[in-house]
């Protein structure tokens, strides 16, 4: 049973999207259920193989329907793809339970659909993280992509432009890869990542796989929301659903960093990348644009998800920038990030979501008075803003930690002042939502009336006192997300020694 | 000026899929009306298709149905036989020295067939464009529901005024 | 010579007992109940710090790790002379100040008394988390987790003025932390390979005498508790909070973990070895001094008695940092004295100007003409704390600053020692008058009517307190003094 486990991981979900999307037809109920327990399974075998990988400290390797490594296409679970695999399930699963009550809302008839889209969407990242084809790759991009295209664009009447033009530099930067990917088989003859890396190392010099490596990483860029390309995300993201949102916002780009690790590792080898291209400084320059941009951007929004949004393209910047650091401290923090930023990113979406769910609307006056109205949430938001802003001994606050040693370490301190700028715009970021939830008292204010045009379709808006603390069922999930946080923050140095240590390669220090 | 010249319409697949995928990218960044970006997409997605084709391609070779040259076999088995030489030949010329060395006494040469490992992706990345620009298609059908046009400024300019 | 290392649960049960209580007070029913479970917390503070008292005084330390997030680096704690010092002042005024806070609250009939009596308790927890900690990172954790605690109690009053003063001070603490304290950290790790404090610094060898300076600096500024100029300007602001909060915090807990982590780094991290040999503790002493003068004479100008206060607050804070960076032995016994002393003294102060405003609803000097007639305990009171600042006997101030005195000799440097003197003379000037106007003023300029009277028990009481417990502390300085010098043992050794 364990030997099929990477398998299953991929299997349960995407057999039962299909399952979810008819059961529609005949149960109200049954979509949501089948997607729970789906990701459940899927949540189930990522935690066993994750126990698996850290107790044999040896990969684990499939082979799709039994054909062997290079022609037939291997999966490979090893220390990065583990427990990357727990943070795609556990974030999905979490996200799904929490938002529960806003799909129903959402979605009355179309439930089989959103669910399916979910479940499949969850599918194919989870796919994008185990494969070890090159190939594959691109097709799980693509599945991941497509069914991202279609939950945002069930948002908002604005959500189908953004997404029209998040689809178009969408496609450009799988393209991209794809061309990439099709230099790198000219060169080297195999699309197997296991194989391409005992080739690399001979081909050091060749200008194709040069072309290759930029091509490739450059549609990854596009992919993540890199400076500058990064124009497609705020909109999409924030025109989207509050359950679409909690769910794309956290792992998309957070997967997209972990497939952008997996490609200058694995596939180019860390000599090639680090060692042998003079570009490590340039691409961390432009990471510290990013997280600069990403920062002043988000302080000139007034909508709390747009706000948001451009904090994920500064963290983004994070990870990018710590991992072409290229010594042994900014890759781990790159890595760490990528856990913590999912949990961090996906606790403000949730919040939000409630936000939403309570007050109708998303712009920062409707945070009015809110610390009065639901202390618990609040405390949450409280809590998840602080691990953004870097905070002990929240998550952010150790992965920050180790992103600065890196940049210490390689005496890159633009990188350094970058972080701490950007923690500094984070703490006036949230504390400027704060003070309005803090000190505006409830339900004074005369626009809220008519600020509802660009919010959601149906609303709770159930009168300005009838607000109280969030239902039990959003709420429990939300404050587990919370709670991780700390959990993760405190357990950071064990993520690092037991599991990503072993993710990076030894020839790195 | 002649040795590029020479260059270029030796490599005219490469200088093709170039030239398709910059019209491509042309059309969706240049574009005002979302339909003929949507065009543009997909002719820059096709660019690359058939960048992938033609590398597979080889002069005077075929389509790689091997024909059996050597000692007979159980049928099954060869049947399992020829498709493993059919997919080492995808690999590159040089890898399939080394790979199909056990495979050597059926003597197949791979200079004779094509490489079809590219094709073979490409089907599915056919796949991929065509759902990709179904996706895109009915997002534009909503967008001209919600806006009355397909035109790019005059959304914006009601985006603005709304 | 040997110390003797216990490893013990008890300092960080010290530390939870507070964040323990809070689930009692939030769910209480009563405002009694709610406020005895606050003094049971108290209570069960002080004696788990007391009974680690005699073992600290025997030279011993205790310690624990609660959680090992890095191999060689953790949250741990260690109790040793100076984190007793410190948390043998935090908690002991805790008790007095819930006391205070009764009456203060209840009298004036503040909203959110819950709110305000739960983070009172969540910034007691950080004040002795960073008093016990063994390590930077411990410390800062708690450090910022004081800074955040305190934000809803500057801003109670949920207004105009406590929103932008509320800014004020998150900027000012936040960004410090943040912007300078942080990197530091980080930079000291990258160099040192540990934070742990140890007895003579982490640093010595391992940095030029460049980078000790930068970081020492970056520390001394990123603790911007500590309200060394110019990161100063955010505890007059913050005396916008109910007077029992200033009272507390921002005499006490806040502002002196400011001072005891520069201390604490001072030592702990960056030693007094290289603070000596490259000449930093020299422009230390230099910009303590600055802020002693400066904050004396704009003290001299302010009417706001809390305000007043507030920059007597930010001269007094330099004295500590002045006296450590002296590296005599005098020198640094008079200023961590000074933390303790200190806080009896000024915490009268504010008890007393919280007094007056819950018994008059008055904030200006110039409007307190004659108060001295109607409310002649707090006064009393407030001479004897005005005294203890101004470090004149009978009062324990007087004990530091003798130290202090001693130590600018001992080390040679008789510049400070004019500057000690003329701040103390400045001192005695921006106190005596708000005296003087109480007691001394014509039946005409007598500004209060016959019915004007003491303000509640429950606020006269704990002045009273302190005021005794500041005299006592002249003629029986023990205690803090022992553990005072035992600190500078550890550190200069001998």
């Amino acid at each position: 049973m364990t030997r099929h486990l990477p398998a299953l991981i991929i299997v349960i979900p995407l057999l039962s999207a299909l399952v979810t999307s008819g059961s529609g037809w005949f149960n109200q109920k049954a979509p949501f259920r089948i997607a729970v327990s789906a990701l459940l399974l899927s949540l189930l075998c990522a935690v066993l193989m994750l126990i698996q990988v850290v107790t044999t400290g040896i990969a684990m390797e499939y082979r799709m329907a039994g054909w062997a490594g290079p022609m037939g296409i291997v999966y490979v679970i090893d220390h990065l793809s583990a427990i990357v695999l727990v943070v795609i399930t556990s974030v999905s699963c979490l996200n799904l339970v929490a938002q529960r009550k806003n799909i129903h809302a959402e979605f009355k008839d179309k439930q089989g659909a959103f669910n399916a889209l979910y479940v499949l969407f969850t599918a194919g990242l989870i796919g994008m993280t185990a494969t070890g084809d090159a190939f594959n790759l691109y097709v799980l991009l693509e599945i991941v992509s497509l069914s991202g295209y279609a939950l945002i664009g069930l948002g908002n009447t604005r959500a189908p432009l953004a997404t029209l033009n998040y689809l178009f530099l969408g496609t450009i930067g799988a393209t991209f890869y794809l061309l990439g990917v099709g230099y790198l088989y000219i060169a080297t003859g195999t699309l197997n990542m296991a194989e391409l890396t005992t080739m690399i190392p001979k081909l050091m010099d060749s200008g194709v796989i040069l072309f290759a490596f930029i091509i490739c990483v450059t549609g990854l860029f596009v992919k993540m929301a890199l400076f500058p390309v990064h124009g497609w995300l705020p909109d999409a993201y924030s025109q989207a659903t509050p359950a679409a949102a909690g769910l794309i916002a956290p792992l998309t780009t957070k997967v997209t960093v972990y497939i952008l690790i997996r490609i200058c590792m694995t596939v180019f080898t860390p000599e090639y990348t680090f060692d042998h291209l003079d570009i490590s400084g340039f691409i961390v320059l432009v990471a510290v644009v990013t997280i600069v941009f990403g920062s002043l951007s988000a302080l000139a929004q007034k909508n709390v998800k747009k706000m948001l949004t451009y904090i994920i393209i500064a963290e983004v910047g994070y990870m990018v920038g710590g991992f072409f650091l290229g010594n042994r401290l900014g890759i781990s923090g790159a890595i760490l990030h990528i856990i913590n930023d999912a949990a961090m990113t996906l606790a403000l979406f949730l919040a939000a979501g409630i936000f939403i769910w309570k007050t109708g609307g998303e712009s920062r006056s409707d945070l009015k008075g809110l610390f009065a109205k639901m202390p618990f949430t609040m405390a949450g938001f409280v809590l998840a803003a602080l691990s953004v802003v870097g905070v002990p001994p929240t998550c952010g606050f150790f992965s920050k930690w180790y992103l600065i040693s890196g940049g210490v370490q390689a005496g890159n301190y633009l990188f350094v002042a970058a972080l701490i700028f950007s923690s500094l715009v984070n703490a006036v970021l949230f504390f400027r939502l704060f003070e309005i939830a803090y000190f505006e008292p409830f339900g004074e204010d005369e626009d809220h009336a008519h600020g509802h045009g660009n919010s959601h379709g149906s609303h709770h808006h159930v009168g300005a006192l009838a607000i109280k603390e969030a239902p039990l069922d959003m709420l429990v999930p939300f404050l587990a997300a919370c709670m991780a946080l700390i959990v993760l923050g405190l357990y950071s140095g064990t993520i690092i020694t037991n599991i990503i240590q072993f993710a990076i390669p030894t020839g790195v220090i | 000026m002649e040795s590029i010249f020479s260059l270029v319409l030796a490599k005219a697949n490469y200088a093709a899929y170039i030239i398709l995928m910059m019209i491509g990218l042309y059309a969706m960044i240049a574009k005002n009306n979302l339909i003929k970006k949507i065009v543009g997409m997909s002719i820059f997605q096709t660019a690359v298709i058939l960048f992938y084709v033609s590398i597979g391609c080889k002069k005077g070779a075929t389509i790689p149905i091997l024909r059996h040259h050597g000692h007979p076999e159980p049928v099954g088995h060869a049947a399992e036989n020829a498709g493993a030489h059919a997919m080492d030949a995808a690999h590159g010329a040089e890898k399939v020295v080394a790979h199909a060395v056990d495979a050597a006494h059926n003597a197949v040469h791979v200079a004779d067939y094509i490489n079809p490992l590219p094709h073979v992706l490409m089907l599915t990345a056919i796949v991929v464009g065509v759902a990709t620009l179904g996706v895109a298609l009915a997002l534009a059908i909503r967008v001209y529901n919600t806006y009355g046009t397909l035109e790019e400024d005059e959304i914006n300019q009601q985006l603005r005024s709304g | 010579m040997p110390m003797e290392t216990v490893f013990s649960v008890k300092p960080f049960l010290a530390v939870l007992v507070s964040l323990i209580a809070i689930p009692g007070i939030i769910s209480s029913r009563s405002q009694n109940i709610r406020e005895s479970w606050t003094f049971a917390a108290a209570g069960i503070k002080l004696v788990l710090v007391l009974s680690m008292l005699p073992l600290v005084l025997n030279k011993g330390v205790v310690e624990y790790t609660v959680f090992q997030v890095f191999p060689n680096l953790g949250i741990t704690f260690r109790v040793d002379a100076f984190g007793m010092l410190f948390a043998l002042v935090a908690s002991s005024l805790w008790i007095v100040t819930s006391i205070y806070s009764i009456g203060y609250m209840r009298s004036l009939d503040e909203h959110s008394q819950t709110r305000y009596f739960c983070f009172f308790a969540v910034a007691l927890s950080a004040t002795i988390g960073v008093a016990f900690s063994a390590n930077l990172l411990t410390m800062y954790l708690f450090y910022e987790m004081l800074s955040l605690a305190t934000y809803p109690l500057v801003t109670h009053h949920q207004d105009k003025e406590a929103r932008s003063s509320g800014r004020k001070y998150l900027f000012y603490i936040l960004g410090g932390s943040i912007g300078f304290a942080l990197p530091a950290m980080l930079i000291t790790y990258h160099f040192t390979g540990t934070l742990d404090f140890t007895g003579h610094g982490v640093m010595a060898g391992h940095v030029t005498s460049g980078t000790a300076l930068v970081l020492s600096l970056m520390f001394l500024f990123g603790f911007a508790k500590v309200g060394i100029m110019p990161m100063h300007s955010w505890l007059p602001a913050a005396m916008v909070a109910p007077t029992p909060v200033s009272a507390l915090l921002h005499a006490v807990a806040v502002v002196k973990v400011g001072a005891f982590s520069v201390v604490r780094v001072f030592t702990g991290i960056v030693g007094t070895g290289v603070l000596a040999d490259y000449n930093i503790s020299l422009v230390v002493c230099v910009i303590a001094s600055f802020t002693v003068i400066v904050a004396s004479m704009i003290a001299l100008s302010q009417d706001e008695l809390k305000r007043r206060l507030a920059f007597s607050t930010i001269g007094q804070l330099s004295y500590i940092v002045l006296g450590v960076a002296l590296l005599s032995k005098s020198g640094m016994t008079g200023g961590m004295l000074h933390i303790a002393m200190h806080a009896f003294g000024k915490i009268t102060l504010f008890f007393c100007a919280g007094a007056i405003f819950c018994a008059t609803g008055i904030k200006y000097i110039s409007k307190m003409k004659g108060i001295g007639r109607r409310m002649p305990i707090t006064m009393t009171a407030f001479l004897i704390g005005s005294l203890s600042v101004v470090g004149l006997p009978p009062c324990g101030g007087f004990i530091s600053k003798w130290y202090l005195v001693l130590g600018t000799i001992e080390a040679g440097h008789i510049a400070f020692l004019f500057v000690l003197l003329s701040s103390s003379f400045l001192n005695a000037a921006y106190f005596f008058p708000v005296f003087y106007n109480a007691f001394f003023c014509s039946p005409e300029e007598m500004l209060f009517e016959d019915k004007v009277n003491e303000a509640p028990l429950w606020c006269v009481v704990p002045l009273v307190i302190t005021a005794g417990i500041s005299v006592v502390l002249f003629f029986y300085p023990q205690p803090f003094l022992n553990l005072a010098k035992l600190a500078v043992q550890n550190v200069l050794g001998g």
